[in-house]
């Protein structure tokens, strides 16, 4: 096909099809964080197999130079480094876009495309000539790939090899190899295609005061700068690189140079049930303790979350929501924790949500978690999904209030107990619905009882109705302080007295914001709710209020946000419309722009 | 109904420990369990052994999970922290409480229900984890609080009141515990007081997971005859292998044994323990020499008791294996646990 001649400069999506351990990952990271250090802003979404080595992974980067972060819904270029999966790669692409394939070996006739330009590079053979080890030919594979785009793309060089640098200062003879397969693919396609595509990058300043992280990872940072020291957990994907992360960075900051001390204790569990066990062992002893996990291990804790819930022992939990139920996909991310989450357990429970849309959330939220945690005495349940756990976001660089104080809530010290008259757990001092708490060992005037069977506000066991009942009461206004105490929701309004308006949490946030973009273009427009925190809070209710008609986004089949919003509220039904994304992969703007687009329609036509 | 406090009248005769607390200082609210019942005994036994080892009653935290056997922590030590935890995951809530803080005294009492089946996991892994802590298994063969059904503890012919005979094998903690490395593993009856306080005590003192397996007969539901775990059964069958005596530090050695006889070991805290045999050939100090000489007793029916197994010096607990601090996560201060604003900013190159 001739050539498009229009050139799409930092707007285009490329798309990498590859085969799982072949160590495609750090080329491909090494694609997005050359364009990151060009100043352009990107993003990356892997699409990977629960599978170890064999099986079709893909890699998704968006370049973006007006900073949309969500799927955009085409691929401008493939990569297409898997046979397995060829013929629907192929099929993937844009009208007008480009196909990659290694030419070393022959394809299928029947799979071509007139619409898009299909360009063929003998990258094994290239590699299999150049280096001896069968491994390093299978690595370096990628890094061919690598160098082709640079010219294809005008990727800088300079700031590729620097990258390589980096990422292999450990073992120098690495870069060597790897520079050279860049190199080797750099020079080939100087030489052979024309170069650069229409589809390329052009150096921006976009992307200063910005990193690259992973939800989990800066999770875990929040977990170490808001002071815990105990973690517990059961292996689980996608939420295992958080303890990985915590214990890396407490390796690095938690422990004495000299004696080899720890200033933490992680444990690994036998399984989710105990994981939640420990947190709450450790809380109740005077520690900040958490437990990252998924849905399956969320269904385990739930007996335990509501055992924390009536005896008010704080915990924090990260569940990096995936698809379910059960085994589900598990690499796979969604939104369908919610319900789960915010009445987890038996009996009258019901929990405090955080929702962090992005990485730099998981961080702040992280620490919001742990204090409310420990001002409400209660269960905080951070709702992450495998798309912000394990991908890595763009986002502004994380800060530190050096004055941070953490906010341990209500605990007693020796010298408080000391002067007291006398102490009784779950009596409401202060007319918050929040009792005062003790911990173990600390005075003998400290001393009560945890227990899950019926207490009274003494802490003493009770079978009594009155005495029971004066207890649960007073939790649900503990309830209503915490609605008062959750982060507000961020509301973007588009213009005085738009009638609809558009509802979400978490990872939603990067489509909305360029569907209402885009919409807005087209002279539509809606305001937006991004919820960050159940209880909702007052403005989430002005909200439903002010709005005619509002749509609520999630990435679930069952709509468990609307109901959510429905049984908390008693907002009419009527006035609420669902937009449900639940395939497993990170939605794109076009469920919302369609959606809202329709409404407008039917507006007009009426 | 609610719990019934125990009227507090100290007598003042009554002998005062280092602390000048008397041992009414270590007792709880009144038994609510049935009159006779073992754990009573048991409970007896740990207000005597808390009283004499002189420890504040606030650093001990009494740990359970759910059955009768998990009611009496509220029968003794009423001015420790207690966690009545959910059934079976006490152990986990033991952990979390040891890792946040380890200078408590972590007491757990649990039933072979509570252990041996909904909690079998969660017992195994404290075990296997060494978490520093006693954990007494107030062991009757049978649901007290459900009215009778067999426990995973119950022996093969054993009957139920209503006639129903047990075929599935027991399932014995003490076994387990020797087979997975456990590091203090003992077994007595409630009705034995003599031998089950220095186990208490010695297990307070031993560093690591230690395991107290108590035969406690159950008064209304396994007491009848064609029951394995009656008064009856189990003064006819106890077979006191090894005696344990407890010695504090520096305190000195008073009792006169011939050469030979005993065994001292040396606890973390300078206090010992002194194994007397009270079968020829028994040695508590080799794990396989000591399944094989359960098991062979077993074969006639006997339930081998005593400090059947100890070692003091080779197991790492969960600190040890952690590599924690000495002072207490929790009391850590918040200062030397954040890394700071210029931490965080110049650990953000490697995402940049």
């Amino acid at each position: 096909m001739a050539r498009q001649q229009k050139s799409r400069i930092n707007d285009f999506v490329l798309k990498i099809a590859n085969v799982n351990g072949t160590g495609s990952a750090s080329a491909n990271s090494l694609l997005m964080k050359t364009v990151f250090r060009m100043g352009i802003p990107v993003s990356g979404k892997n699409f990977f197999p629960s599978n170890i080595q064999g099986l079709p992974t893909w890699y998704e980067i968006r370049v973006s130079k007006d900073g949309y972060l969500a799927r955009s819904g085409s691929v401008d270029i493939m990569v297409a480094m898997n046979a397995q999966t060829y013929a629907r790669d192929l099929q993937e692409v844009a009208p007008g876009g480009v196909l990659l394939y290694d030419s070393t070996w022959p394809r299928d006739r029947l799979l071509s495309r007139a619409d898009i330009e299909v360009i063929g590079v003998p990258l094994a053979r290239m590699c299999n000539e150049r280096f001896a080890n069968a491994r390093t030919r299978i690595l370096m594979k990628n890094m061919a790939y690598v160098g082709v785009l640079a010219a294809l793309l005008e990727l800088d060089r300079d700031v590729i090899v620097e990258l390589i640098k980096e990422t292999f200062a450990r073992k120098p003879a690495l870069i060597e190899s790897n520079q050279q397969a860049i190199d080797l693919g750099l020079d080939y396609a100087r030489e052979h295609l024309e170069c650069p595509l229409p589809q390329r990058v052009k150096a921006l300043n976009k992307t200063t005061g910005h990193i690259m992280i992973d939800g989990n990872t800066a999770a875990a940072l929040g977990c170490v700068y808001a002071g815990a020291t105990v973690g517990a957990w059961y292996p689980i994907t996608p939420s295992t690189s958080l303890m990985d992360a915590f214990k890396s960075f407490c390796e690095r900051y938690r422990k004495d140079p000299q004696t080899g001390e720890r200033k933490y204790c992680v444990v690994q569990a036998e399984d989710e049930l105990a994981a939640i066990g420990i947190v709450l062992g450790a809380t109740w002893s005077g520690a900040r303790a958490f437990t990252p996990t998924s849905g399956p291990g969320l269904s385990l804790m739930s007996e335990f979350l509501g055992f924390a819930y009536f005896t008010e022992l704080p915990a924090v939990l990260f569940d990096v929501q995936r698809v379910g139920p059960s085994t589900g996909m598990p690499t796979r991310t969604q939104q369908a924790d919610l319900l789960a989450a915010a009445y987890a357990s038996h009996g009258d429970t019901k929990h405090v949500l955080l929702f962090p849309r992005d990485p730099h959330e998981c961080f702040e939220l992280a620490v919001t978690a742990f204090d409310l945690a420990d001002r409400l005495q209660t269960p905080v349940i951070v709702l992450s999904d495998l798309d912000i756990g394990m991908n890595d976001w763009l986002c502004p660089e994380l800060d530190w209030d050096p004055a941070y104080q953490p906010d341990r809530g209500k605990v007693l010290s020796a010298a408080d107990l000391e002067t007291a008259k006398s102490f009784h757990r779950y009596v409401d001092v202060h007319g918050d619905g929040i009792p005062q708490r003790t911990l173990p060992g600390v005075h003998p005037r400290g001393a009560y009882f945890v227990r899950g069977s019926g207490h009274n506000q003494y802490g003493g066991y009770t079978e009594d109705s009155e005495e029971y009942r004066e207890v649960v009461d007073r939790l649900s206004k503990k309830w209503q302080t915490a609605a008062k105490l959750v982060p507000e929701p961020v509301i973007r309004r588009s213009r005085k007295g738009a009638a609809v308006g558009v509802i979400a949490v978490g990872s939603c946030d990067a489509a909305i914001e360029e569907a209402l973009d885009r919409l807005a273009a087209k002279g539509i427009h809606a305001d937006y709710c991004r919820i960050r925190a159940f209880p909702f809070g007052k403005k989430v209710r002005q909200f439903l209020e002010q709005h005619e008609h509002v749509f609520v986004v999630e990435q679930n089949r069952d709509a468990q946000l609307k109901t959510l919003l429905l049984a908390e509220t008693q907002h009419s039904p009527a006035r609420l419309q669902s937009i449900l994304h639940y395939g497993g992969l990170p939605m794109d703007h076009r469920c919302v722009t369609e959606a809202l687009e329709q409404h407008a329609a039917r507006g007009v036509a009426a | 109904m609610t719990s019934i406090a125990k009227p507090k009248i100290v007598h003042q005769g009554l002998r005062r420990n280092a602390l000048g607390l008397t041992v009414r200082d270590y007792e709880g609210g009144m038994s609510t369990l049935c009159a006779g019942c073992g754990h009573d005994s048991i409970t007896a036994a740990i207000v005597q052994a808390f009283f004499e080892l002189d420890i504040a009653p606030h650093s001990v935290a009494k740990m359970s999970g759910i059955g009768c056997s998990s009611k009496t922590p509220a029968y003794f030590l009423s001015a420790s922290h207690g966690f009545n935890s959910v059934h079976g995951r006490m152990p986990s809530i033991a952990t979390g409480a040891s890792a946040a803080n380890r200078e408590l005294y972590l007491l757990g009492v649990s039933g072979d229900g509570d252990s041996l089946s909904i909690g079998l996991g969660q017992f195994m892994h404290a075990l296997r984890r060494n978490l520093d802590m006693v954990y007494i298994i107030e062991n009757n063969g049978v649901y007290g609080l459900t009215k009778g059904q067999f426990s995973a503890s119950a022996d093969v012919g054993s009957e139920a009141k209503r006639g129903e005979v047990n075929q599935q094998p027991p399932i014995d903690p003490v076994q387990m515990a020797l087979a997975l490395g456990g590091s203090f593993v003992a077994r007595s009856f409630s009705g034995d007081k003599e031998q089950l306080v220095p186990l208490i005590k010695a297990g307070v003192r031993h560093r690591g997971f230690a395991l107290i397996d108590v035969l406690s007969p159950c008064v209304t539901f396994n007491d009848h005859e064609g029951s394995t775990k009656s008064y009856a059964h189990a003064r006819e069958f106890n077979h006191p292998a090894i005696h344990a005596d407890f010695v504090p530090p520096a305190a000195e050695i008073k009792a006169s044994y011939e050469e030979g006889d005993v065994l001292p070991v040396e606890l973390h805290d300078g206090s010992r323990v002194l194994l007397r045999k009270v079968a020829m050939g028994y040695d508590a100090s080799n794990r396989g020499a000591a399944i094989e000489y359960i098991r062979a007793r077993q074969r006639d029916g006997e339930v081998v008791t005593g400090l059947l197994y100890i070692d003091e010096k080779t197991g790492l607990d969960l600190h040890g294996i952690n590599g924690t601090v000495s002072v207490p996560l929790a009391r850590l201060p918040y200062e030397e646990l954040c890394p700071g604003r210029d931490a965080l900013l110049a650990l953000q190159k490697r995402f940049r």
